[in-house]
């Protein structure tokens, strides 16, 4: 005996004590897939025939079969299930979870029930227990169906249980097997002449009856139709509508899901009271012309539609008005209502329509969801989802994406077909700003990225820096990347450094790096510069604009004006720059005032006075040469501290003195550049002109011969400059440190104190520990570039948000904020 | 320190510090120094330095920059006043077994601190009888000599007090043995001292602690102040607050809202207020500041409230820029002050959070009133009420706002005002309550 479920079911067993459940579940199903309330009391109670415990036992399999359920797991209750409420409960965790709850009843006669139990020591309840589930059972055979189980199998002797094979069969919305090419054709309303234009367009043959209607289109080579509904209505010819695509659907040439109007169309046909309006009186009209036995197939036609189907291995998903992932080759009322009439608040506007709720907004899954329903003015893609009604039946056009190539084909209207009652800009539905959700960015997270595999953020991390992200960050539609950190080169062994380039070369030399660019390190804050030909923004380290209103447009503006030959060369709408920006106190006044130059004050006010007050003691003839030294000496220091921050000051004026030195072209519309080699970004960037930009001096360097490249590290930071970074002239990723920063020994004495460099103080600086500071450079690193390739892509904002969060959220890990 | 008192180098009798030797001293601050630089019987004068390590000075992860490198080695602050209080204990006590009597007499005495935060030296130890002299090296250090006739102990002690408070921080934790230690040297003075009040306040004033929040460090990462990014626990103080309360509370119980979502919680005034209402049943607070929301938890006493009042609060991390769709199917919403501290850019994505995906059937919103702004004495012209507003509106630019979202959204609205109101500015603060036009949540 085969007993038919769907491949995605609740299995309820029904049956006595006794009746062979757990042993038909063991032989039918996998032991995970089995959810038994003996086993479920006994991890309540430590004892599974304690009936006691059953209600704590219930709430917990009902909680795991719900968990299965929404996972897609076959789940199968082993319970006797003999009682109405009983299986009412099973029967809501099934619709919760959006798939169909089957029973199999193990109708066993009484005395084998008995005779099973009386082989059981632990099952001493006596034979008026059986017979009571056994005539709860009779009493419930006949309303299973009624009472929701989609099929209901009952197994009447036992002979009839040890013969049943289950057979899993396909959900009618699972088209899997179908894989396409596709042509999805948006809502056709009755509009016949635009469709039969449409499919020419898309190289279908229209076939033609002897009155030259419309019955059927081949289309070219392996390619199939999908209608995403509303085929009816409104439109000047719903009936020859249909009988093109019912030949089409019956011929295997197309596809069709059902929208909300075929729905209201069959109620209407079948006789039902419906309120005629939105256009179906046209269709009635219509149809009433034609004969009997064609209402009848269209009819049957219309009644037979599925509300959703997936198609090509679940990577395409086509319903009337889309469908958010949780639905997806699900069934119950519910996914059907949201297939037919969308996300609804359940209020009215002033028109009488219903308010809808922007679902692809929150859309998140991989499978592409096309649809129709909501009239917008053009197809466009939100989170890999695509509305295609156009609006043809309004005098808009009519619309198909051909799948996978996503081209958009269209044609006008002929005319106006329907006029509303509403004008036309009222039933756009107005796009929604890009809208991020929480559940993008909080929580745990694991960030697939190409140069790395999997980052992982944690969720500390996460809350850390969604309170900067969301009180201090650019509109996230213009925050596209943030740059990665970096870490300084291993802390050299020299007496008198704590950072030189031997080690950064070395370091390449054994990475298998052969040559290395050599980049002057400007000392200014980190900018990254979003150029759009219209807008942009130019923000920090941590996505805050660097300058408000209108001197951030003013500076926007004149970079743009500087770019233009790089919008041409690269054909793009926008490019996306890293860059240096000069001087350091545009940005960091506060800092530099409260910190730095607070330093330098109370150094210079105090040490100069101690060592006046000490060689006064030392004429006197007191022994204080010692003190007097090391005063002397901390007195110096203090001063060459203040000349090294000083010298990365200037006074701007407005944007007066404010001066940009790009590095890096991240990203332009489609592509991004991070596998070029660095001379070409600084090649590229040159041509950047202007007293705004400031070139960046650079020196490829022969890791197996460095000499060159060490002699200039030492000419550049003994003329005062901040130092340089090292990277890997061709750019590379993964494992290898992305560039390393080798700093000056004056720089350095801004960031570890003006008396680093005595020898007491070097030799316990130098225990610093890089580690977790690489560790980090690198997982940024490869954040950006995935935020980078997912822009090129032109994939969701969110996917992008995603990864530029999480370089943020990194950024919020304590190390030690002096490497 | 330098006396013109004969024969000068008594000074090194009542110090315990012999004139012609350099003596050094371990103390838990540094190695103090005391010589004298000039050693007549006209004019002597001591020099106490500190050396401090650096390196030393700073320990433990999550530190920022600003606590490796700082003005603690160079200027007076509580490093030196501990290194004052152990070299010259005796001194200060005004004890001293061969010249009691000059011990106990006030001596010329001048006083050359060559780097101290100045701002309040002039106030604080001109009613102590000094002539203070200051040369300023920048905006907060300044070289200051005090000048006066005083008694070595007194000197001393005033120093030991003073030279925090005009630092203003600590570089330990302040313990309670503090206010024994002040009470001790301040004896005699401190009582009559007209800001005796500023002075124990800094004096015991906590330092903030070492461990910093990952909020400063990327304040570091960014080169800015950590208080730039940390406000959200600051509440202006204006007597309005309360008013502000009232008024919400009263739109939440005319709307007949039970289940409400305090949305920009802080440190949870309102929810306070909410939670003594029982028929508040549920009571959601979230913020963006995770710091805010344990301050929230902690005024709450969430860890010792009973059950039935504990499960009617949640508290969570959330923010109004990203759609959050925990936050739906609640009576009402309150942006108290909130829409202020959000960019003008970013409000379409709060309206798109607050409206279309919470979408609570009642909406309340308070914003400052900008026109009302010059009547708040205190208010320079032109400023805004906090630093980390955004904008203020005037009641017509609040309007345009929220009708608009009204109209978008499929609520409706009406406004209302807070607080004393003036005939041509309105109150300070005003009130938009929405109500969803639907009946449904």
């Amino acid at each position: 005996m085969e007993l038919k479920i769907p491949d995605l079911c609740l299995v309820v067993l029904v049956g006595a004590s006794g009746s062979g459940k757990s042993t038909f579940a063991r032989r039918h199903f996998l032991p995970t897939q089995v959810l038994s309330s003996d086993y479920f009391r006994g991890l309540v109670s430590d004892d599974e025939n304690d009936q006691s415990a059953s209600a704590a036992a219930f709430d917990v399999l009902h909680y795991v079969a719900g968990k299965r359920l929404e996972a897609g797991k076959v789940t199968v209750v082993d319970a006797t299930n003999v009682q109405a409420p009983d299986r009412a409960k099973l029967i809501e965790v099934a619709k919760k979870a959006n798939v169909l709850p089957v029973a199999i009843v193990l109708d066993t006669p009484t005395d084998v029930c008995l005779k099973r139990n009386a082989q059981r020591p632990d099952r001493d309840f006596g034979a008026h227990v059986v017979k009571r589930h056994r005539s709860a059972l009779q009493r419930s055979l006949k309303y299973l169906g009624k009472e929701g189980f989609k099929r209901v199998h009952v197994l009447r002797s036992e002979s009839d249980v040890d013969s049943a094979t289950i057979v899993y069969e396909r959900l009618l919305n699972d088209l899997r097997h179908e894989t396409g090419p596709f042509d999805v054709i948006g809502d056709v309303h009755g509009c016949r002449a635009e469709l039969e234009e449409l499919l020419t367009d898309l190289g279908y043959q229209v076939q033609r009856d002897d009155e030259g209607r419309a019955v059927d289109a081949i289309p070219p080579g392996s390619r199939k139709a999908v209608f995403v509904g509303d085929l009816v209505d409104r439109g000047p010819d719903t009936p020859g509508v249909l009988r093109l695509v019912m030949g089409m659907v019956g011929n295997g040439h197309a596809l069709s899901v059902r929208g909300n109007h075929e729905e209201k169309l069959v109620r209407a046909l079948r006789g039902h009271k419906v309120t005629v309006q939105h256009g179906l009186e046209k269709s009635l009209e219509q149809l009433a012309h034609e004969s009997e036995e064609f209402r009848r197939a269209a009819t049957k036609f219309c009644d037979g539609l599925v509300a959703h189907y997936v198609l090509d291995g679940g990577n395409l998903v086509v319903a009337h008005a889309g469908l958010p992932e949780r639905y997806h080759g699900r069934a119950s009322a519910k996914v059907r209502s949201f297939a037919l009439y969308g996300d609804t608040t359940g209020e009215t506007d002033e028109y009488g329509m219903p308010v809808r709720l922007p679902w692809a907004n929150d859309y998140r899954g991989n499978a592409m969801v096309l649809y129709g329903h909501v009239l917008v003015p053009e197809a466009e893609w939100i989170n890999n989802t695509m509305c295609l009604e156009t609006g043809v039946v309004f005098g808009g056009k009519l619309t198909a994406l051909r799948y996978p190539e996503k081209e958009l084909v269209s044609v006008k209207a002929h005319e106006v077909w329907y006029a509303n009652d509403r004008p036309l800009e009222t039933l756009v539905v107005q796009r929604e700003p890009d809208v991020l959700a929480l559940s993008d960015v909080t929580g745990l997270r694991r960030i697939e990225t190409s140069l790395l595999g999997a980052v992982t953020i944690r969720a500390e991390q996460s809350a850390s820096a969604l309170e900067v992200m969301s009180r201090f960050a650019i509109n996230p539609h213009d925050l596209l990347y943030l740059p990665p950190t970096m870490a300084p080169t291993a802390t050299s062994q020299r007496d008198d450094v704590l950072e030189h380039p031997d080690e950064a070369f070395a370091e390449y030399r054994a990475a298998g790096v052969a040559q290395v660019i050599c980049e002057e390190k400007h000392m200014g804050s980190r900018a990254v510069l979003l150029v759009r030909k219209e807008g942009g923004a130019i923000y920090t380290r941590t996505g805050r604009a660097f300058f408000d209103g209108a001197l951030g447009d003013e500076l926007l503006d004149r970079v743009r004006g500087a770019a233009k030959p790089l919008f041409d060369e690269f054909s793009t709408d926008w490019l996306l720059i890293d860059a240096e920006l000069m001087p350091w106190n545009a940005k960091a006044s506060g800092l530099i005032r409260e910190q730095y130059a607070a330093v330098g004050a109370a150094a210079g006010g105090a040490l100069p006075v101690a060592v006046e007050a000490l060689e006064a003691a030392k004429a006197r003839g007191i022994d204080v040469t010692d003190l007097l030294a090391r005063t002397a000496q901390r007195s110096a220091n203090a001063a060459a501290y203040r000349a090294a921050y000083e010298r990365y000051c200037w006074p701007t004026d407005g944007l007066e003195g404010v001066r940009i030195a790009p590095f890096q072209l991240l990203a332009v519309e489609g592509r991004t550049f991070h596998d070029r080699s660095h001379l070409w970004h600084l090649e590229t960037l040159s041509r950047l002109e202007g007293p705004l930009f400031q070139q960046t001096r650079h020196l490829v360097v022969d890791t197996a011969d460095p000499a060159a490249g060490v002699r200039w590290w030492e000419e550049l930071t003994e003329a005062g400059g901040e130092g340089m970074v090292v990277k890997p002239l061709a750019n590379l990723g993964g494992r290898v440190q992305p560039g390393v920063k080798v700093r000056g020994r004056e720089y350095l004495r801004i960031i570890y104190g003006p008396d680093y460099t005595s020898p007491e103080n070097l030799s316990r600086l130098r225990k610093r520990s890089l580690g977790r500071k690489r560790g980090l450079a690198l997982r940024e690193y490869a954040l950006g570039i995935e935020a980078l390739e997912r822009v090129a892509r032109g994939e969701p904002l969110w996917r992008v948000h995603e990864c530029v969060f999480g370089v943020l959220a990194l950024e919020s890990e304590p190390v030690d904020p002096r490497l | 320190m330098t006396t013109t008192h004969q024969p000068a180098t008594d000074l090194g009798h009542l110090l315990h510090k012999h004139p012609d030797r350099a003596q050094s001293f371990t103390t838990s601050s540094g190695v103090a120094h005391v010589f004298y630089p000039k050693a007549t019987n006209e004019e002597c004068t001591v020099a106490l330095l500190l050396e401090v390590d650096p390196i030393a000075l700073v320990r433990g992860p999550g530190s920022t920059l600003t606590q490796y490198v700082n003005d603690r080695p160079y200027a007076a602050g509580s490093l030196l006043t501990v290194a004052l209080g152990s070299v010259f204990r005796t001194a200060m006590n005004g004890r001293s077994e061969s010249y009691p009597e000059l011990a106990n007499t006030p001596i010329p005495l001048v006083i050359r601190i060559p780097a101290l935060p100045h701002r309040l030296a002039d106030r604080l130890f001109t009613p102590l009888g000094w002539t203070v002299e200051i040369t300023e090296h920048g905006e907060r250090h300044g070289d200051v000599t005090l000048t006066g006739t005083v008694r070595l102990s007194d000197a001393l002690k005033h120093l030991y007090v003073l030279l925090p408070v005009l630092d203003g921080g600590k570089h330990y934790w302040v313990a309670a043995d503090e206010v024994d230690k002040l009470l001790k040297a301040g004896d005699g003075w401190l009582s009559q001292h007209p800001d005796k009040e500023l002075i124990t306040t800094r004096y015991l004033a906590r330092k903030r602690p070492l461990i910093t929040s990952a909020l400063e460090r990327l304040a570091d990462v960014d080169e800015v102040e950590p208080e730039e990014l940390d406000n959200a626990l600051t509440e202006p103080k204006i007597s309005l607050a309360a008013q502000r309360k009232e008024a919400v509370i009263k739109a939440l119980k005319q709307a007949g809202a039970q289940r409400v979502l305090d949305l920009g919680c802080g440190g949870g005034a309102l929810l306070r207020e909410l939670v003594k209402d029982p028929g508040f049943t549920e009571i959601h607070g979230v913020d963006v500041s995770a710091k805010a929301l344990q301050e929230a938890a902690r005024k709450l006493h969430l860890d010792r409230l009973d059950d039935r009042r504990r499960e009617r609060i949640t508290l969570r991390q959330s923010a109004l820029t990203y759609a959050d769709t925990a936050l739906a199917g609640y009576d009402a919403a309150v942006l108290m002050e909130v829409v202020e501290h959000v960019d003008p850019s970013r409000l379409p994505a709060l309206e798109h959070s607050v409206f279309t995906v919470a979408r609570p059937r009642t909406v309340l919103v308070t914003t400052p009133n900008v026109e009302y702004n010059p009547l708040f004495e205190t208010l320079p012209e032109g400023q805004l009420r906090h630093s980390d507003h955004r904008f203020e509106w005037t009641r017509a630019e609040f309007q345009e706002w929220a009708d608009g979202v009204a109209e978008r959204r499929n609520y409706t609205v009406s406004y209302v005002p807070i607080g004393p109101e003036d005939a041509d500015r309105g109150a300070p603060t005003q009130m938009a309550v929405f109500t969803s036009k639907g009946g449904k949540n």
